[in-house]
């Protein structure tokens, strides 16, 4: 693994723009640090070729042998993978860490695309509960609509619903991007602690419940704010970023963003730097 | 956590036994302590169609006492005499299981409150349904075992909704299993998953205006809730969006009438519904994989939001 070094001053990462924020309190910040990327090994990859294609039906297969199928073809170098008849099966397309380009041609169940680390997928069809939970990065593109918890605690990358998604959309998401097409249900950000959430559609009540920090955009009718959500300023740096955003998820491009609110953290929740009760007895 | 699904055809009828019977068992890795189903079969709407049981399933898993078969072929023989005693003529008897029975009968009443308590007072008797279209049909066992031990795979009809279980808060026995009858409305059912928090509150207060209760289980109250709704004159769809606030907890539910097809999610959509509409079939379930048993072919389904009610009509 790459060199994590524990940073007290400001850290290469920081100087190329990959991170900005300075997190004070008990945090301890640790990052990526470029100068060892060399060294950088992840278990589980492999190269692949995107001109390499193949395509597999997974209709007869259990949601485990078709994932151990997509390892077996990336192992073999095949860098596009398209994947026939998913009809509707859970946990397909979880815990890819590689670069890859991904095609479901259908829809969807629970858990997909779970955990993965880098790939571009496209799905042809919806998608169950929890679609991509804990994407790290890469880009996930869905051209119907999601289920509920949708981008759950993701840490990077893009995930893009056109159509509509469910409730608690972006839970306790940690960074990355999501973006909605269509509208949104109930608890939507609900306790996101990083990132940016943009619905181009209407979103149901309590947006952005118990949000720590991270942002939402809403084209449409909000339900009702959720505790600690407050507008703020939508600002031209943010317009230029979601006219950017929106056109390379290829969604909403002629949108316009200068109506669109956005809403943030009030922060009158935050207690990062409290100590806990027990540890002020122990102080004391 | 349990699995639910429903299917309605507009305009036609089908195979409902065998398609409710593929949905519920594609749900059943999300329980299979037992499962139910509430078909709505062609008949000629002359005749009640009464499904009861006289006793309990007390097979593998199960929560009951185990009895003799004679207990069940005496409290037979009481429900007989008190149809006789009410006029009620038993046109057509089937003994599916010693337990389990159908009767169809020519009875002439648009109440069948007297009529059920009459006959639930015996004790050990339940009716699980009363309708002249309903069938529920549930017991111990995944959707595969409970269809092919009642033989529900050839039941034609216009709609269905079912239940897979998994035991939570009450027992693992018939009585606890859904579908629930909305006694004492004739063709009324109801199956739910998810959790109320306010079930004894509400529980209380409904046996208190006369309704009844035969399980401890909390999904019961949805169907005793619309049915008292519905008794004060609401319609299906009335009763059901007062449900939204008069139900505390998290739910998923399916009502059916003898004509129609409702569904309802609670303000904080924390219990699943994948649903697929077209101008011939409505069809939903817990899991996308359920309705998948029915279209396989690539369909548009999504997730109603929070708080949504919505009715269909055959």
């Amino acid at each position: 693994m790459a060199n994590l070094k524990t940073v007290s001053k400001k850290s290469k990462a920081q100087s190329m723009g990959m991170h900005t924020e300075v997190l004070t309190g008990r945090t301890q910040q640790k990052f990526f640090n470029p100068d060892e990327a060399e060294n950088f090994y992840y278990f589980g990859t492999y190269d692949v070729d995107f001109n390499k294609r193949t395509e597999l039906d997974v209709k007869d297969m259990t949601a485990p042998e078709a994932n151990k199928e997509i390892d077996n073809l990336m192992s073999q170098g095949y860098g596009t993978i398209v994947i026939k008849n998913p009809q509707g099966k859970h946990s397909l397309g979880v815990g890819i860490l590689n670069k890859l380009n991904l095609i479901f041609e259908g829809s969807l169940g629970y858990f997909g695309m779970g955990s993965c680390d880098g790939p571009i997928v496209r799905i042809n069809g919806r998608v169950g509960w929890s679609c991509a939970e804990n994407l790290m990065a890469g880009k996930v593109v869905i051209e119907k609509n999601a289920g509920s918890c949708f981008g759950a605690a993701i840490r990077g990358g893009d995930l893009i619903c056109k159509g509509s998604v469910g409730a608690r959309t972006g839970i306790d998401m940690k960074g990355g991007t999501i973006i909605i097409g269509g509208d949104a249900g109930a608890f939507t950000g609900f306790m996101m602690q990083r990132g940016r959430i943009i619905i181009l559609g209407d979103v149901g009540i309590n947006l952005g419940d118990s949000m720590y920090d991270g942002t939402i955009f809403v084209g449409g009718e909000i339900g009702s704010y959720g505790s600690d959500a407050v507008d703020s300023e939508l600002t031209p740096s943010d317009q230029d970023w979601l006219k950017r955003k929106l056109k390379v998820a290829e969604i909403g491009e002629n949108f316009d963003v200068s109506k669109m609110k956005k809403i943030v953290a009030g922060k009158k929740l935050w207690n990062y730097d409290n100590l806990e009760p027990t540890e002020k007895k122990g102080a004391i | 956590m349990c699995g639910i699904a429903g299917l309605i055809h507009r305009g036609k009828s089908s195979n409902v036994g065998s398609e409710l019977q593929g949905m519920l068992q594609a749900l059943k890795h999300r329980g299979e302590d037992s499962t139910g189903y509430a078909l709505y079969g062609d008949t000629d709407g002359k005749n009640f169609i009464m499904r009861f049981k006289v006793g309990e399933n007390v097979g593998e898993g199960s929560s009951s006492v185990m009895e003799d078969v004679s207990v069940y072929d005496e409290r037979k023989k009481i429900v007989d005499e008190t149809l006789a005693e009410m006029g009620a003529k038993v046109i057509k008897e089937e003994r599916t299981l010693p337990y389990s029975l159908r009767y169809e009968i020519d009875y002439d009443t648009k109440d069948l409150l007297d009529f059920s308590q009459r006959i639930e007072s015996i004790p050990g008797v339940e009716i699980l349904s009363m309708g002249k279209s309903l069938e529920v049909i549930k017991d111990l066992g995944n959707a595969k075992m409970v269809c092919d031990r009642y033989s529900l795979d050839k039941v034609v009809g216009t709609h269905a909704i079912g239940h897979a279980r998994m035991a939570t808060e009450s027992g693992v026995d018939i009585k606890s299993a859904h579908p629930f009858w909305g006694y004492p409305f004739s063709d009324v059912s109801v199956v739910h998953n998810g959790q109320l928090t306010n079930y004894w509150n509400n529980r209380r207060v409904l046996e208190n205006k006369g309704m009844r209760f035969m399980s401890e289980c909390d999904s019961e109250l949805i169907a005793v809730y619309i049915a008292e709704k519905m008794r004060h004159g609401a319609t299906l769809e009335e009763g059901m969006k007062e449900s939204l606030t008069g139900l505390d907890g998290v739910f998923t539910y399916f009502v059916a009438t003898k004509d129609s097809l409702g569904m309802a999610k609670d303000t904080m959509a924390a219990k699943p519904l994948v649903l697929y509409e077209s101008d011939d079939l409505v069809a939903m379930g817990s899991e996308e994989i359920a309705i998948r048993s029915v279209l396989p072919q690539e369909i548009d389904t999504y997730d109603p939001f929070d708080g949504e009610v919505k009715v269909w009509q055959i």
